[in-house]
């Protein structure tokens, strides 16, 4: 069953080049016609590099931005044309875990209180019971009850990601938006985190969009994989045939660009040349056209439309139509 | 050899006790290779930097002990008037973030030719001409056009490059690179170990690279240094190192690598964490957190032991005289 689904999602920008003199700068095309949909208790990565429109299109699942054009249904409903009391109940269904907790948690707030706040504000339980919710929670992200009144300063950084998937959790929701939720940990502090997340899922039957720019991360994490580039998906699958058989030449270059282990002492070819350029003014064909080894002449001319083969795959690249 | 660090000590004075940020530690590092230091946060791979270039902070930071040879000559003795010569010909540095190293109000090339002018003695026209090429050099495409650029103009990847071809203007022996590609996306990694990887070959010099990233240790060292608050634990060819990790912190952080376990499980992970700088426990400090320690790990600390094959590993466990 789908239980969040985005319809041709296009967010864009003014374009913060365009200045004070000039209104009619091109947009910032950050988010550029992406349809996802996800199945409960699924979890799909997103890997992308900077600035490729993951953050964007993850405020837009959110309700926290309102996109250009295209709709988001959560069980079907249409999230963006919710207002009032039913709002505030479809969006407590869908919360957000950070990349840095620091920064994204209160600091003049104690713990006990920055996860409380959710649980009051949604009367997810009696008055009375709040405080035991919130010793329940802080246990299930492995903090101690005393953890609920301290500062965010007192704690390290994964303990601090900890406050923050506990904060995520107490409003019960269904769907958790994770953005880059380990890339500020270091090895052995990821490898928890990750490990809790995974836990969580199986607990609670949470559906997951984990976005990050570490494929080793969304290798161990996702079930599906969505590959995204200047603002489109340009391939989507499971995870196995991605990582085994890459299709797009951007995803191929991705993989082989990552340092590995056994490649022992062997040297590191760049796989992709070039540098993302900015999303303003991108070429009429394919955006990966001018850094892609196998760009023909029709890709600089013609836009590769997202086709699905192999049974299910889908990927946006002139190779496959 | 090139470099010689031997029992290196630097410590901070901090109010709330004294930290031993690099506590004793001693490489080697050979003419034209590359060493991996590698550790997690706090462990103190920067200060190692910091003390090799002699920019620790002072106060509160102090080297209290042990030599650091180049070529023969420990410069820790040297006046600072000497060592200004030494930092900005023979060894020079490259951090991570390139946008707070460059100067915001100077186009890229003029900073590069100032650090060619600083080093070199050439005139206004020649040491253009000298920028340009370093630029060409770090595979800077149109790098006449791209001279005047402004920082805020260039990518993430191509600031990187122009930090380069500055440390690389004095055509050092010895380029450390603390976290060189930690703040790039995986393609632009890709190119810029690409570039360094090259570069040592060409210009015969040796690298000091600093990373948390094991798999960028792999890729680039010939020779690895694993730290844990301000020790080295283990010491190997990396080969060795990756194939043979002998000490349990090195076992643990390889085997919780997420790209390398089977996905879908669980990753093994290392229990507890880093311990306070200042109220570091007795004996091995990763003794709290170890799954194979023994009594002894409590109250002593152990060696660093020599395996062979130039391998070593701070650890009880390879104790021949009591296994
Ligand atoms: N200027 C300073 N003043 C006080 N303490 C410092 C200073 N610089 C470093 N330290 C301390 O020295 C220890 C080692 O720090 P260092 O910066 O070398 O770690 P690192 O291994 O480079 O970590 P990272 O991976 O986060 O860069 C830490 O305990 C740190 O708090
Ligand atoms: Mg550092």
């Amino acid at each position: 069953m789908i239980i969040l689904k985005a319809d041709g999602i296009k967010k864009y920008f003014s374009s913060p080049g365009s200045g004070f003199f000039s209104r009619s700068g091109a947009p910032v095309k950050a988010v550029d016609g992406v349809d996802i949909s996800i199945e409960a208790g699924e979890s799909l990565g997103l890997v992308g590099e900077s600035g490729c429109g993951k953050s964007t299109l993850a405020r837009v699942l959110l309700r926290l931005i309102k996109p250009t054009t295209g709709k988001v249904f959560l069980d079907g409903i249409d999230f963006f044309a919710l207002k009032g009391r039913d709002l505030r109940k479809t969006r407590r269904r869908i919360q957000m875990i950070f990349q840095d907790p620091y920064s994204s948690l209160n600091p003049r707030m104690t713990v006990g209180n920055t996860i409380a706040e959710g649980i009051k504000v949604h009367k997810i339980v009696k008055r009375k019971d709040v405080r035991t919710r919130v010793h329940s929670l802080l246990d299930k992200v492995g903090l101690p009850p005393a953890a609920e009144s301290r500062y965010p300063h007192e704690f390290s950084g994964g303990q601090r990601q900890r406050v923050g998937i506990a904060r995520a959790l107490a409003v019960e929701p269904d769907i958790i938006i994770a953005d880059e939720p380990v890339a500020a940990l270091d090895l052995s502090v990821q490898a928890k985190i990750i490990n809790l997340l995974r836990d969580l899922k199986e607990d609670m039957g949470l559906t997951y969009l984990f976005v990050s720019h570490d494929l080793g991360v969304i290798k161990h994490v996702s079930d599906k994989v969505a590959v995204m580039y200047l603002g489109r998906i340009v391939e989507l699958s499971d995870k196995e045939s991605l990582f085994s058989d890459p299709l797009h030449p951007y995803t191929r270059g991705l993989l082989a660009s990552i340092p590995s282990l056994e490649r022992g002492g062997k040297k590191l070819k760049a796989a992709i040349r070039g540098e993302v350029p900015s999303p303003v003014n991108l070429p009429a064909g394919c955006s990966f056209c001018p850094r892609c080894p196998e760009a023909t002449e029709r890709c600089k001319l013609e836009f590769p439309p997202f086709v699905t083969i192999n049974g299910g795959r889908k990927v946006r690249c002139w190779l496959y139509s | 050899m090139l470099l010689k660090v031997n029992n290196l000590e630097t410590i901070f004075r901090m109010a709330r006790g004294e930290v031993r940020a690099v506590d004793r530690i001693s490489f080697n590092i050979k003419s034209g290779k590359t060493l991996g230091l590698v550790g997690e946060s706090g462990c103190g791979k920067s200060v190692t930097a910091l003390s090799i270039m002699r920019l620790v902070p002072d106060p509160p930071g102090k080297i209290a002990g042990g030599s650091i040879e180049l070529e023969g000559n420990d410069i820790l003795k040297l006046p600072e008037k000497e060592m200004r010569k030494i930092r900005g010909n023979e060894i020079s540095i490259v951090f991570q973030e390139p946008l707070s190293s460059l100067n915001p109000v100077f186009s890229c090339g003029e900073q590069v030719r100032e650090a060619i002018v600083l080093h070199q003695h050439l005139g206004r026209k020649d040491s253009k001409t000298e920028a340009i090429e370093m630029l060409r050099r770090v595979r800077i495409p149109d790098p006449e056009t791209r001279y005047k650029n402004y920082p805020h103009q260039m990518s993430g990847g191509m600031r990187q490059r122009v930090m380069i071809a500055m440390a690389l203007s004095c055509q050092p022996k010895l380029l450390i690179a603390d976290e060189p590609t930690t703040a790039l996306d995986v393609s632009v990694q890709a190119q810029i170990i690409e570039l360094l990887q090259d570069l040592r070959e060409e210009l015969g010099m040796s690298i000091l690279l600093i990373t948390h990233d094991l798999a960028v240790i792999a890729q680039m060292a010939d020779t690895v240094v694993v730290m844990y608050a301000g020790k080295i634990v283990e010491k190997a060819p990396a080969g060795k190192l990756f194939s043979d990790p002998s000490h349990p912190y090195t076992q643990g952080l390889l085997a919780s690598m997420p790209g390398y376990s089977i996905p879908g499980k669980s990753l093994p992970v290392i229990p507890g964490s880093v311990p306070d700088p200042v109220k570091l426990p007795p004996g091995c400090r990763f003794s709290d957190r170890c799954g194979k320690r023994i009594e002894k790990c409590f109250n002593e600390e152990p060696p660093l032991f020599n395996l062979g094959d130039s391998h070593f590993s701070r650890c009880w466990l390879h104790n021949k005289e009591e296994n």
